[in-house]
């Protein structure tokens, strides 16, 4: 049972690598510090599920460290608004919460990139670290026939967890050319703890195809999809399925910073050496500040919970390591950025907005998103343009000038007391 | 793993381990269609993580509810394509 309202020296908004590294760093200082997660239990995306599956040493040494520093979890706490300095509004199951805090460290993650194409909207495609997510939570996978289409590592590590929990991966289709990942893989060498885990999953992924340059131009099936078309630029061909994954890697969740007045530089959260955001006392880490993965968002938890905490100079003690991490940042951006095909792929009677059915053709006609929304009611339904407006950024360079609360969807009863 | 947690998903009964979210009770069940869609169209999960809100059904009487980011528990009534 949490109190309808607390107050801690230090709130980390995300229980993922880098709000449970920043929660440790600052709480092992003596702050009183608290961390506010939207899901059951901590561990973020790639944790999910961890603290009672036991079965990477990387997150149970983490979420073991977390549990020894005298943080508070608040967890089925969904942060919805930023109502005045110092206080965050959220949603429990049993009610509304105000949490007030002195500094604020922002590790909200990422989100997956979901790109319109004929028969995305049927049941049974997802994205693949959506999918994945749902069979750490149980979703019956064994058996079943997957086709994992889009880009970026993350497909990899999906095909690798899915194949362990019994299903059969009928191909891997990444967008981008072989020469690109080629590279990358290559620069990875530097980054020895990614190699490793790099190798693992190619050798335990033998027998599975892993195309370069192929990407998915239709979904097909009547009320679940039951193949995907794929094409790599002069063939197409059809792959049966019983579930497609499909996501063009990852975007950074940025509402939060937004709704604070932080700065923004390329999409994502402008921060100091400190991880301090452009507005004073609020900090960030992970990806929010860039696609950089698992270990970019440890290091950069750890220094925002440090410099929070007042320890520069434990801060600055990890600044080589994170260095290293944003070269591999810089390099995996580089080598899956996504190809021109891709803005294409939609027809005009294909659904863009999943939330109010609204037709590419009817989006694309407005001047920008502003428009789209006042006319066609594109962004304005349930996820709030969570998802129609990423694809929207990508296809068509429309941005988000700002966001409204809720910041995640809330029940109106809540809601009521954003407006202040 | 001793502990199982029974609940129904439009009244068929689904037995599930603790932990277990609902829209993988719901896939149990052999549904797939979770909703439809402002225009009728059948919709299912897409994110899995709480934000894309395809995969909402009514749970215990209360709809609207993100069965991606719910727990199972013990006599949950779960009815989807509401
Ligand atoms: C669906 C998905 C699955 C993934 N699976 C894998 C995988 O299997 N392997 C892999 O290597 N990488 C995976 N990734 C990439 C992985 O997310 C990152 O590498 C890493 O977890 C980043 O850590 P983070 O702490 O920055 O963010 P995250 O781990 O995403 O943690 C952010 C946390 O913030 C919470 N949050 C966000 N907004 C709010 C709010 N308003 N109120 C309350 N809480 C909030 C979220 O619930 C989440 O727990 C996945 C990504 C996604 C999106
Ligand atoms: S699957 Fe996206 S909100 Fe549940």
């Amino acid at each position: 049972m949490t109190e309808p309202r607390s107050r801690f020296d230090i709130v980390v908004v995300g229980a993922g690598p880098a709000g449970l590294a920043a929660a440790c760093a600052a709480a092992e200082k003596g702050k009183r510090v608290a961390v506010v997660d939207d899901a059951p239990s901590p561990g973020g995306q790639i944790w999910k599920g961890e603290q009672s599956r036991l079965s990477i040493p990387q997150a149970q040494k983490w979420i073991e460290r977390f549990r020894r520093s005298g943080a508070t979890l608040l967890d089925r706490t969904a942060v919805i608004a930023a109502p005045e300095p110092g206080v965050l509004l959220a949603e429990h199951p049993e009610g509304a919460r105000e949490i007030e805090w002195s500094k604020l460290i922002i590790a909200t993650g990422a989100r997956e990139l979901f790109l319109p194409f004929p028969g995305w909207t049927l049941p049974g495609v997802m994205g693949p670290g959506g999918l994945q997510a749902l069979v750490k939570g149980g979703w019956p996978i064994a058996g079943k026939r997957v086709v994992i289409c889009g880009t970026g590592p993350l497909l990899l590590a999906v095909a690798d967890g899915l194949k362990k929990q019994g299903a059969t991966i009928a191909m891997i289709a990444e967008q981008a050319p072989m020469s690109r990942v080629a590279g990358f893989g290559f620069k990875t060498l530097r980054h020895p703890g990614k190699l490793v885990q790099g190798m693992g999953i190619f050798a335990r992924l033998r027998g599975v195809p892993y195309r370069c340059g192929v990407w998915p131009v239709q979904a097909n099936g009547g009320e679940q999809v039951n193949s995907v078309t794929l094409a790599d630029g002069s063939n197409q061909w059809t792959e049966k399925c019983d579930l497609l994954a499909c996501g063009f890697h990852l975007v950074p969740n940025v509402e939060l910073p937004l709704a604070m007045g932080c700065e923004l530089a390329g999409g994502c959260v402008r921060v100091d050496a400190n991880q301090l955001t452009t507005v004073p006392d609020v900090y960030c880490s992970g990806e929010p500040t860039g696609i950089g993965g698992v270990d970019c968002a440890l290091t950069e938890g750890q220094i925002a919970g440090y410099s929070a905490a007042g320890s520069d100079d434990q801060a600055a003690a990890l600044s080589n390591e994170r260095a290293g991490w944003h070269a591999f940042r810089l390099a995996m951006s580089n080598a899956f950025a996504l190809r021109e095909e891709l803005k294409s792929l939609a027809n005009p009677e294909t659904t863009f907005c999943r939330c109010e059915d609204v037709a590419f053709g009817r989006v694309k006609a407005a001047s920008g998103w502003r428009e789209a929304k006042l006319l066609t009611r594109c962004g304005m339904g349930a996820c709030q343009g969570r998802t129609c407006g990423a694809a929207a950024k990508f296809i068509l360079g429309w941005g988000m000038e700002s966001v409204r609360p809720p910041l995640l969807p809330a029940r109106v009863g809540n809601l009521t007391r954003t407006n202040r | 793993m001793a502990e199982r947690v029974q609940l129904r998903v439009n009244g068929k009964s689904v037995e599930v381990t603790p932990g277990t979210v609902v829209a993988a009770a719901i896939a149990m069940a052999g549904e797939s269609k979770f909703r439809r869609s402002v225009s009728g169209m059948p919709r299912g999960p897409l994110c899995g993580m709480g934000l894309c809100m395809e995969c909402r059904v009514t749970i215990n009487g209360l709809s609207q509810c993100r069965s991606c980011q719910t727990l199972c528990e013990p006599g949950m009534e779960v009815l989807t394509d509401d």
